[in-house]
């Protein structure tokens, strides 16, 4: 069966922001699918509300909407595209929901577009517990056995149908509420009683506990002719209880026979055939009774997974890509392996390696939220790594996570042997609980003679792993700690080392010597890593795609084509909050940019989630960590003529200085430039010989001089270690008493590091410059001016593209500031500036000679593809050679949003703040500013009412500001609700108000309001420093109850005009494409 | 720990840690790209000859256990991987990996560089090779590799087919019993199949006798008059070792049967089936060993993940133009099934039997009962 000709435009949905949960996978997976269809001859109609995505570049498709994911805004774009079917299953849980949404609708049946990939009645089967349940049991296989139970007396007939202990759920409870683990009689009573009080429809799902069972994942992958293969099958190393993607993952299975797999295979095709998933990719998870063998089925996913970008990564076989191909029509065997190319995709790879996944948390970020692992996921980001035995790979999965750890222990994040090891008790209760620390209480339970058994007993985690990290700690302690000078190491010791995958680092730790000395004393030995293929085929075939990893073996597999120019592009890493898939667009640009130049490019980075870990997106790529260690090997094999450092975020800019010390060829700005732009005392040097202001400001090393600075510039003040990412550990103190505080804790965190402490400006406008240079002339490409104040992170902050309230002449005056210090600075490549305004007045807050996150938002904004352009400049070319002659400025209005994870963790206050806590980004595009902006809280599913009631709450400083707001709100139809202390300011000014009870004084309170669904809008700004007790419960009432939630002035009075222009006026939905034409006409 | 090595006839050698048993021993030496299975491979009789290198780096993690057992002990000439596991984690194994070898009297090669052993073999073909803890002189192993004796031109099935006949009585544990075995309908009394064994995995007879037949095992070197002799509704020529052509007896029993019996031939029966009806051999470069080798049945125009074990093929070529060519490896386009256009008569290369392997092809055992059924049909004398 060859590919239909019966389609003409396929719509493909994105997934939306990056949320925890749904991540940079998808626009791998969707800018893969486009991709491949094009290919194909198809149209593409794209729609995602991401700008930071590669795929929602304009020449990935043939139309591409950035507008709001919802079936409104959906229909509108049918109805002006007239796509002939929709491709839902490449977009993540959004992307399916909302296919599933339009059919239901019936907008699918009315215009005429036909679900491809998934239908609706596979969206059900597959996602529908019940339907499910019975699709999996008519195939004789298990599911956990459960039963719904509405009284005590079916409780307890439940109880002895399922047995303790077991997990109860009451029903549409909010976040799980509620529930729990009985693991005995009077407990199960507890919560059945409890669960059937708290449950709208008095049911509570009884459950039996698979708790500490081993997990696997299966990735399926079906065509139209129903051939089926399995791409590669996980085992997690975290058993049964922690979500997948916070759980450490290996591939493939390792403690399976082949028969306990073949019954997972055999199962997993029964499935994705009685589900009837009829072409693409389909992970099914799977848990086993550890004791016993039984299987059960734990879920499955009619769609592409985080879990099949993983897949991908660690085989070689791009699942999106053939989903996307199968879905029009091909066969498995009509497609052809990239990577063998002879052979076709209708196989199953087999890898000669082992593949460690570590998920990453941010844990620091939200503090008061709990930090035990659940089945609901908490981590923002993951690394990849793979080694050819598993204590290899998770060591450089470990070495890449960027969190001062250079393996498994033995390096700066290590406790033992310091004063703050741990004790028996608290390694215990890290390995009973599942949490992101108890990989290192593995290890300190070892050190301190636990044993496999014991460890076990207590994690529930398989004796085969645990067994794997017992030899490393083995070795560490018998062969490593014994020596005492790098000379005494053996060569036999050093290799065996290396290929137990420590780290120069790790054995610099240690043995007391600099990491440079070990690297020396490897290489006067000839122990050097070797590169080798991911080829999907464990080397029976010959590849062609130089993908690559390395490990310490015999023979190299890199293939130099002499002559040719090279450049090696460092990738960001894991995603964190501050770090994500932005620097990844950035870093694919820099990819194409190379390519269009005739360069031969080499991506470097660890995060399988990514579009630039796409064997596709570079010339060459290499699977590695992104330590100096790992980048120098790759730099040494290779010889690039030079590398690019200042598009993965801070990750590869923390390696420039050591790259470049040992004569690597930084391309672009000079890390002395960059240096010098991040050095306090240099950089206000440079800005008061160029005359740029900057707030008061002062460094401190101790509690002493801090308070002198602070009251000698006047608080409140902005304060925050040096050197820091997404503004980390960054706060405005207002007194004395609160930055002794902070202080404090800096001090114990890291007692080398200074502290910066800035006038905090109150009340300033924030703009974000991005500008371009090649050394000689410079273009500011994009000014945005920010919805909220100054002091709100600009990573969290909205922001409007071209500036909404800036005068000609202020915006004049900012360029030619920017100019400034672009020539000052020597940038060649990329340049972030932020400024404050204030009184008139601008001042500098930071600059950043390198890709900054707005990068793809104002590409996006403007048209212009500016890493590329800023690549190209790093190659050498002039602004003048790429043609660049005017400043873009769109007739459009782009607004950026931010969106949040907090539902994720209940009990963080919401409150903005200096320290980052946003985990992506939607864009808003109208001609007009108020409706840009409303599209853009539409697109963070903040649903702005157009009419009924809003809650309004002030802080005393922000009252008589509040006062003119509700008067707004009132005149726009709202009825304005608020306390006593409010209501009177506002009764004073002419409002006329609702009183209600303050929540700790009577009822109905807000709370009431929100949880009768009678209050659509929240308008809450902080009351100072210490949030109040009150605020917090309304503001996570809000969260939880995804009422709209407001919490600055700039914010509220933007909203005002949004809605204004809601209630006046149709959201349309136009084409990027048809904007920039506009923009050029 | 006890130093081992390989070496290889084209004078690589390979130094790593013995595990299992101490000694030197020559063989072919082979990959196999499994993922899992090493116990099913360890006692395939086919591999007898060969030592047998795992791409898969990680080996033992899951130990032995009785019931994976393709055959009573393993048969190969060595084997080597990666990095064999310290600990032991399945509910099911009885046994550590090394103390299995070293009970069988097989020596194991671990730490290794097994990639590069495949890079060899893949780029010169299949090599000869030694073994050794005993004699750790490279030069000196390296010449015993290349004096050593190959697999072409040796009736190596005669090492490994049993020295007599017997009745087949065990089944899979239900737990292991593939679903799509059972899709057909069983036979409503058992039909009787005579298995010709050459090195017959285990795994083929347990299939057979759970969709209803009686299996009577002999060895393959029974000629035809004694297999008539024993009124079978069907033949069944197993897999087996090495090269096909040596083993002229069996092709001329074959011939004696081809037409008089519903014949189903595996791998090296396949083979056999295909010289005996007129076509040739030869020997691949480096052979088929692995589970997801993907083989199109022209048939029913679908793709299976079959598990293979062959250094041999029939030449597709040479079919005469009474033989259909069924099946084809989507990988080199090689032949992997054939079918006789007028005579009930089939074959293929891969193993339906899986184990270890996927399950895609368990079809064709239902496909051989139904052949059966339809010929005791077409001659009721047969029948009752």
């Amino acid at each position: 069966m060859p590919k239909r000709t019966d389609i003409k435009t396929i719509l493909i949905i994105g997934s939306g922001p990056i949320i925890i949960g749904q991540a940079c996978e998808f626009d791998y997976s969707g800018s893969q699918a486009c991709k491949a269809l094009r290919e194909e001859g198809y149209s593409i109609v794209l729609v995602n509300s991401n700008p930071a995505t590669i795929m929602t570049d304009p020449e990935f498709s043939d139309r591409t909407y950035i507008e709001p994911l919802t079936v409104d805004v959906l229909e509108k774009i049918i109805a002006k595209e007239r796509p002939d079917v929709l491709l839902p299953t490449l977009g993540g849980q959004t992307a399916l929901n909302l296919g599933f949404d339009l059919e239901r609708a019936g907008i699918l049946k009315k215009y005429g577009v036909e679900m491809i990939g998934a239908t609706a009645d596979v969206i059900e089967r597959a996602e529908g517990r019940e339907q499910f349940k019975k699709t999996v049991e008519s195939l004789n296989l298990e599911l956990p056995r459960s039963a719904i139970v509405r009284t005590m007396d079916e409780a307890r007939a439940a109880r002895d149908l399922i047995g303790l202990p077991c997990v109860l759920r009451p029903a549409f409870t909010m976040g799980g509420t509620g529930g729990g683990i009985a693991y005995n009689r009077d407990e199960y009573d507890d919560i059945i009683e409890r669960g059937l009080e708290l449950s709208p429809v008095h049911e509570v799902l009884v459950e039996e506990s698979v708790i500490g069972w081993k997990e696997f994942e299966m990735e399926v992958m079906r065509d139209h002719a129903d051939n089926v293969v399995i791409v590669c099958a996980i085992e997690n190393f975290d058993p049964m209880g922690v979500h997948t993607g916070d759980s450490i993952t290996v591939a493939p299975a390792q403690t399976l026979t082949d028969k306990e797999y073949q019954r997972m295979r055999d199962a997993s095709l029964a499935i994705i055939r009685a589900i009837g998933v009829e072409t693409g990719g389909s992970n099914i998870q799977f848990a086993i009774d550890p004791a016993t063998g039984r299987m059960v089925v734990i879920e499955m996913n009619p769609r592409v997974s985080r879990s099949s970008a993983l897949a991908s990564k660690a085989t070689g076989f791009p699942i999106a890509k053939i989903a996307a191909k199968l879905a029009v029509g091909y066969r498995l065997d009509e497609i052809n392996n990239d990577i063998t190319r002879e052979t076709p995709a209708c196989f199953e790879p087999t890898i000669d390696y082992v593949v460690t996944k570590v998920p990453r948390f941010t844990f620091e970020k939200f503090p008061g939220a709990s930090i035990t692992l659940t089945t609901s996921m908490k981590s923002i980001g993951e690394a990849m790594a793979i080694g050819r035995t598993f204590k290899e790979s998770l060591q450089k999965a470990l070495r890449s996570m960027e969190t001062g750890h250079f393996g498994l222990g033995c390096s700066r994040g290590d406790r033992f042997g310091t004063s703050r090891a741990p004790d028996r008790d608290e390694i215990i209760s890290k390995l009973v609980t599942p949490n992101p620390y108890r990989i290192w209480a593995i290890r300190y339970g070892m050190l301190q003679g636990m044993t496999v058994e014991e460890i076990h007993e207590k994690s529930l985690i398989d004796p085969w792993f645990l067994q794997n990290m017992k030899d490393l700690v083995d070795f560490e302690v018998e062969k490593l700690r014994p020596i005492q000078r790098i000379e005494d190491a053996t060569p036999e010791i050093l290799k065996e080392a290396k290929s137990l995958g420590y780290s120069d680092r790790q054995l610099s730790y240690l043995w007391d010597v600099p990491e440079f000395e070990i690297r020396r004393r490897r290489k006067e030995l000839g122990i050097q890593p070797t590169f080798r293929l991911v080829d999907t085929c464990a080397a029976e075939f010959e590849a062609y795609t130089p993908y690559y990893y390395s490990t310490y073996d015999t023979l190299d597999e890199v293939k130099i084509e002499p002559g040719r120019k090279r450049v090696m592009i460092l990738g960001g890493g894991p995603n964190r909050i501050g770090q994500g898939i932005e620097f990844d667009y950035c870093c694919c640009h820099a990819a194409y940019a190379l390519r269009e130049e005739g360069y031969e490019s080499i991506m470097v980075n660890s995060n399988p989630e990514t579009v630039s870990t796409d064997y596709d997106t570079s010339d060459r790529l290499f699977f590695e960590p992104l330590t100096v260690e790992d980048v120098l090997n790759i730099y040494e094999r290779v010889k690039p003529d030079g590398v690019i450092v200042q598009f993965g975020g801070q990750t590869p800019l923390n390696l420039a200085r050591a790259l470049e010390a040992a004569g690597v060829p930084i391309i672009g700005t000079s890390p002395e430039s960059i240096d010098l732009a991040e050095d306090r005392d240099r950089f206000q040097a440079l800005l008061r010989r160029i005359g740029l202001r900057q707030p008061e400001n002062g460094i401190a090393r101790d509690a002493t001089t801090a308070r002198q600075i602070a009251q000698q510039i006047g608080y409140p003040v902005l304060v925050r270690p040096s050197y820091v990412l997404g503004g980390r550990a960054m706060k405005i103190v207002y007194d004395d008493a609160e930055l002794a505080e902070y202080v404090d804790k800096a001090i114990y965190a890291s007692p080398d590091q200074s502290l910066l402490i800035d006038k905090f400006l109150e009340d300033a406008t924030e703009v974000d410059v991005d500008a371009l240079s090649d050394g000689e002339r410079s273009i500011v490409c994009g000014v945005m001016e920010h919805i909220e104040e100054a002091g709100i992170h600009s990573g969290d902050s909205a922001c409007a593209l071209p500036p909404y309230s800036l005068s000609k002449e202020m915006i004049a005056e900012i360029k030619r500031q920017a100019y400034a210090l672009a020539r000052e600075l020597k940038v060649i490549g990329l340049m972030n500036i932020q400024f404050a305004i204030k009184d008139g007045q601008i001042y500098v807050l930071e600059v950043n000679p390198r890709a900054s996150r707005t990068v793809p938002f104002v590409s996006k904004a403007t048209g212009i593809p500016i890493p590329k352009l800023a690549a190209k400049v790093m190659l050498g070319k002039t602004l003048d050679d790429l043609g660049i002659k005017e400043e873009p400025w769109p007739k459009h209005i782009s607004v950026k949003e931010s969106c949040f994870p907090f539902v994720r963790f209940p009990g963080v206050d919401i409150i903005l703040g200096p320290e980052m806590r946003s985990t992506g980004e939607v864009m808003g595009v109208d001609k007009d500013f108020a409706m840009a902006f409303a599209k853009s809280q539409l697109a963070v599913k903040t649903v702005l009412p157009k009419s009924g009631k809003i809650f309004m709450s002030f802080a005393d400083r922000d009252k008589e500001a509040g006062a003119a707001l509700a008067s707004q709100f009132q005149q726009l139809g709202f009825e304005i609700l608020s306390t006593p202390g409010t209501a009177k300011i506002f009764r004073d000014h002419g409002v006329s108000v609702t009183q209600i009870f303050k929540v700790q004084q009577g009822r109905p309170n807000i709370i009431d309001y929100m949880k009768n669904d009678q209050v659509r809008l929240i308008v809450n700004t902080p009351s100072g420093p210490g949030a109040h007790e009150d605020e917090r419960k309304i503001r996570a009432e809000a969260v939880a109850r995804g009422v709209a939630c407001v919490t600055t002035i700039s914010a509220a009075r933007v909203v005002v005009h949004a809605i204004k222009a809601m209630q006046s006026g149709e959201m349309e939905v136009k084409a990027l494409q048809d904007w920039y034409s506009e923009a050029k006409s | 720990m006890t130093i081992a090595k390989l070496a290889l006839e084209n004078g690589m050698v390979f130094t790593g840690t013995a595990f299992g048993a101490t000694g030197e021993s020559t063989g072919e030496v082979v990959f196999n790209t499994s993922m899992t299975g090493y116990q099913e491979i360890l006692t395939d009789p086919s591999y007898f000859g060969q030592i047998v290198t795992m791409t898969y780096p990680l080996i033992g993690n899951y130990g032995i256990n009785r019931v994976d057992c393709e055959s009573a002990k393993p048969w190969l000439s060595g084997f080597v991987c990666r990095e064999l596991a310290r600990r032991v984690s399945n509910y099911r194994h009885t046994q550590k990996l090394e103390d299995y070898l070293a009970d069988s009297g097989i020596i194991g090669l671990q730490g290794v560089d097994t990639r590069s052993i495949v890079l060899a073999t893949r780029t010169q073909g299949a090599m000869k090779g030694i073994l050794s803890t005993t004699d750790l002189d490279d030069a000196s192993l390296v010449k015993k590799a290349k004096a050593s004796l190959g697999l072409v031109g040796r009736d190596l099935a005669r090492e490994v087919m049993p020295a007599k006949i017997t009745e087949w009585s065990q089944i899979n544990e239900e737990e292991w019993q593939p679903e799509v075995l059972h899709n057909s309908e069983k036979p409503s009394r058992p039909l009787h199949v005579v298995a010709m064994d050459f090195g017959m995995k285990w795994n083929i007879a347990r299939c057979l006798a759970e969709i209803g037949c009686q299996v009577t095992v002999v060895p393959g070197s029974t000629p035809a008059d004694e297999i008539l002799a024993r009124k079978p509704d069907g033949v069944f020529l197993s897999n087996g070792p090495g090269d096909p052509e040596p083993l002229d007896y069996a092709i001329t029993t074959i011939r004696k049967l081809v037409g008089e019996k519903p014949i189903f031939g595996i791998c090296l029966g396949h083979q056999l089936l295909g010289q005996a009806l007129g076509g040739k051999t030869f020997k691949l470069k480096f052979g088929h060993r692995g589970a997801n080798q993907p083989v199109l049945n022209h048939r029913s125009g679908r793709v299976e993940i079959t598990t293979q074990n062959h250094g041999f093929a029939v030449d597709v070529k040479s079919l005469p133009s009474d033989v259909e060519a069924t099946h084809v490896n989507l990988n080199d386009q090689t032949l992997e099934g054939l079918h006789h256009r007028t005579l009930p008569v089939f074959s293929v290369q891969y193993h339906p039997e899986a184990s270890a392997g996927p399950h895609d092809s368990m079809y064709l055992f239902n496909e051989f009962i139904a052949k059966m059924k339809s010929e005791n049909k077409k001659s009721p004398a047969h029948a009752g």
